[in-house]
């Protein structure tokens, strides 16, 4: 029992939900620990793990980005679009048309993540108001420009290497998602900047007084947060071979329950990247889980909102008994 | 009426209490008895147990163990509406006064008068000012609390906690933030409440109102009774006593050879500011007194650039730095220490090591957007908390997991983890226990040899006139020309504190 507190005292209800999770489903069902469905279940939390490093950033600075759905769709369009139209142009140069529509589509990701930041940091907008504003404008703007259809027809190399490629046996966005999760670590672990924007989350006026300049910091969290969304989108293009304006939607929630399941504080300045890639894993686990386990889709909502409010409250609990140490 | 002689009445006795906190003991078999008719000072260090007390006595906490004895009877309070039925009250620094309402409404909040429909509104107003009157207040019981002055509105507190049937009231600290003339009708009322017999408990550092006001003292240390004394005690053995060492012992030598000047503040405006200037050299402690809200901690907030200031200029080591922003003045050499250091000073989730790190200009650590290397991040951290010898010398632990005064040494840590020739320290030891208190002292002087200028910008009297080589008083944004050597003694100081304008106009705001 002091073992158990101890350690969720240290990291939190995760490694909990985590045990349990498996011992149900396992039990379940056979598939379940299977390795096919394991790797399955690791490439499909990818494109989840990558948006929730892009929340992670921003919920590390005290904030809260609504928008991570809308601006991974966003980028999706935009990558799709314009991959159609260089390779309409330049029907011979699939190659330049592919990273170009990729690099377009995490520009305006970074686009719309350069707008919350300038709303927040400069003029005093509430991340929630800001971020849930944009939400509709980024939606708006991704259904006006596709008409609400999907944007097909996309070069067949792109869905082939980044949808389904693979390196060493490794789905490829299993691969970005781990280089992603290693670049985040490495510079919110081992940079001064990575040091500065725990600090502005842990309290800014001493960040402030510290020298660090806070409001520049917080506008590059939501930059770099909305670029590694961006990421998303573009690696969902690939796979879904078209640009969609409507995938996203479960994105708000999903990534902030991975971020707070694995032990972000919505308060800011605390969290690791490990936390929060264990948490994504953690929730696509749940809907694999309930899947083979023929969960109606509707009560799986329902399951996953349970989820999220249940590590809220034990976050609290935790942060109390902290407190209670002193 | 009654007196506070020997042989007046008890109206209250502790009898041994104790009150724990998960961790702490505040206060360890506490025993003090108040007479009828007695003003009884509480004279203890920040963290001695004295709001532990005041929390016991008036109900706002059960004690963990112990008996209190009101009137020879036992009682016990489950919530200050108890205490105050009893007879009970105490009136904080914060007042429990809401803005928006009137004096009269105030004063009745909570019992308020009632018809058969709604309140007896003239009824009550009719009461409030019998009361004010009663107590010499000149209060309009219709005004609105907002736009009472400070003693005004601690006026209306006072009637507001005051019954009929009054035994006991407790002051904390009431004059923290009154004028003098103002304080003086607070002393006048003080000495009406003890005419009619309530027994007092007044909670003061000011050595000159233990002069004024007490029958008897009685000193607190670490939450031990240490003595109750008679007024008539040498104000310099309460000190040693609260201490529990000799204040001389407490300060340390100043060193006496400045250097060149480093610091030059020229008619400066500003936040708060009217018209600063001064002068400070290397390896020199220049000591900025003054009252609550008269501009001092704004000096220090306008050099270091958290304010920007609106006339004057602002040189450093020469050059006009008015202009520069907060980093590259940190990264010169310029540090401040701010007053309160959970929301301004400290990353109170972190480690010491983190908070150290942060410091614009430490090239060791993260003063910098690049690469830290955890080995050299790492010595350097144990470096600095080691010179200021940091208990438990933990570079890992949680800030909010320290006391009050291994915290300020963490922010004294961080001031040296970069270049540091210019130090503005902002109320260094406030919550800080005595022994932090001397540690923090030795170093400041430290310090100061070794050729850091430093502005010590403080509340704390004793701590002025014995850590200064020169000395300043700030009043309503003005400063005075500097004192130094002999001339720099309690009077000096404290006569250049209070604003001198005609005593005849009497309070300010109606």
């Amino acid at each position: 029992m002091e073992l158990l507190q101890r350690i969720f005292l240290r990291i939190g209800v995760l490694p909990f939900l985590m045990l349990l999770a498996i011992c149900i489903f396992g039990f379940i069902s056979g598939q379940f620990l299977s390795e096919r469905n394991l790797l399955n279940v690791a490439r499909q939390a990818s494109y989840l793990v990558m948006a929730s490093l892009g929340q992670f950033l921003v919920l590390l600075v005290a904030g809260i980005d609504l928008s991570v759905g809308t601006i991974t769709a966003a980028s999706s369009v935009a990558s799709a679009m314009t991959m159609i139209a260089l390779g309409q142009a330049l029907p011979e140069a699939v190659w330049l048309a592919i990273p170009a529509g990729m690099l377009a589509g995490v520009l305006v990701a970074m686009a719309l993540g350069a707008v919350n930041g300038i709303g927040v940091s400069l003029l005093n907008v509430q991340p929630f108001m800001m971020t849930l504003g944009m939400t509709s404008v980024g939606f708006g703007l991704a259904l006006f420009a596709t008409s609400g259809m999907p944007v097909m027809g996309l070069p067949e190399a792109f869905g082939q290497s980044f949808g389904y490629g693979t390196i060493l046996g490794l789905p490829l966005p299993i691969c970005v998602a781990l280089v992603l999760a290693g670049l985040t670590g490495l510079v919110l672990g081992h940079t001064g900047y990575g040091r500065h924007l725990y600090a502005i989350g842990g309290n800014a006026r001493a960040a402030r007084l510290s020298g660090i300049s806070v409001r520049r910091l917080t506008f590059s969290a939501y930059v770099l947060g909305a670029a590694l969304c961006g990421v998303t989108g573009v690696m969902l293009t690939a796979r879904m071979s078209s640009g969609e304006a409507n995938i996203g939607a479960t994105l708000p929630l999903e990534t902030i329950a991975a971020c707070v399941i694995g032990g972000v504080s919505l308060n800011g300045g605390t969290g690791r990247v490990w936390g929060v890639v264990l948490g994504a894993l953690f929730i696509t686990l749940v809907q694999n889980g309930m899947n083979l386990a023929r969960v109606d889709s509707y009560l799986q909502m329902v399951v996953i909102g349970l989820i999220l409010i249940l590590a809220i409250i034990a976050d609290n609990i935790r942060s109390r008994m902290l407190n209670a140490r002193r | 009426m009654q007196d506070g002689s020997e042989t007046a009445p008890e109206v209250l006795r502790l009898d041994r209490i104790t009150r724990t906190f998960p961790g702490v003991t505040a206060l360890k078999d506490f025993s003090f008895t108040l007479r009828a008719g007695e003003v009884h000072v509480l004279l203890g260090e920040n963290g001695a147990g004295k709001s532990t007390l005041i929390s016991v006595v008036s109900g706002v906490l059960p004690p963990s163990s112990g008996e209190i004895r009101l009137d020879g009877r036992p009682v016990s309070f489950d919530s200050v509406a108890a205490a105050g039925r009893a007879g009970i009250s105490a009136i904080y620094q914060e007042f429990s006064l809401i803005p928006e309402l009137t004096v009269a409404q105030n004063i009745f909040l909570g019992r308020e008068r009632r018809r058969r429909f709604g309140l007896a509104h003239g009824e009550m107003r009719r009461e409030a000012a019998r009361i004010l009157a009663d107590l010499g207040f000149d209060v309009d019981p219709d005004a609105r609390i907002s736009t009472l002055s400070r003693a005004r509105q601690q006026m209306v507190e006072i009637a507001k906690g005051l019954r009929e049937d009054q035994r006991v009231i407790i002051f904390d600290e009431p004059t923290a933030s009154l004028t003098d003339s103002e304080s003086e009708r607070l002393f006048q009322l003080i000495a009406r409440l003890r005419d009619r017999g309530v027994g007092v408990i007044y909670i003061t550092h000011r050595m000159a109102e233990i002069e004024r006001l007490a029958d008897r003292v009685t000193i607190m240390r670490d939450g031990l009774h240490i003595a109750t004394v008679g007024r008539e005690m040498p104000q310099r053995e309460m000190i040693a006593l609260m201490a529990g060492r000799d204040v001389s012992q407490l300060y340390p030598d100043l060193p006496g050879s400045p250097g060149e000047e480093v610091l030059r503040v020229e008619n400066l405006s500003g936040p708060g500011l009217r018209d600063v200037s001064l002068s400070l050299r290397a390896g020199e402690i220049l000591g900025i007194a003054g009252l609550v809200g008269c501009g001092k901690g704004d000096i220090g907030r306008a050099v270091v650039g958290l304010t920007r200031p609106s006339a004057g200029r602002i040189l450093f080591r020469g050059k006009d730095i008015a202009r520069m922003p907060l980093a590259a003045r940190m990264r010169a050499g310029i540090y401040y220490l701010p007053s309160d250091r959970k929301t301004e000073g400290l990353v109170m989730g972190q480690g010491a090591r983190f908070n150290v790190s942060i410091r614009a200009g430490n090239a060791e650590g993260a003063g910098h957007a690049g690469f830290v290397s955890a080995r050299r991040e790492r010595g350097m951290a144990r470096r600095v908390t080691g010179r200021v010898d940091l208990r438990p010398a933990d570079t890992e632990r949680a800030m909010l997991f320290f006391s009050g005064g291994n915290q300020q040494k963490v922010l004294f840590a961080k001031a040296l983890s970069g270049d540091l020739r210019l130090l503005i320290l902002d109320e260094p030891t406030v919550g800080v226990d005595v022994n932090a208190r001397a540690a923090i002292y030795r170093l400041i002087a430290d310090l100061a040899a070794e050729g850091v200028a430093v502005l010590l910008i403080s509340s704390e009297l004793s701590e002025i006139t014995h850590l200064s080589n020169r000395v300043q008083i700030m009043c309503e944004g003005r400063i005075s020309p500097p004192l130094s050597g002999d001339a720099i003694t309690d009077q000096n100081v404290l006569s250049h504190m209070f604003p001198t304008r005609p005593a005849a106009g009497g309070y300010p705001g109606k």
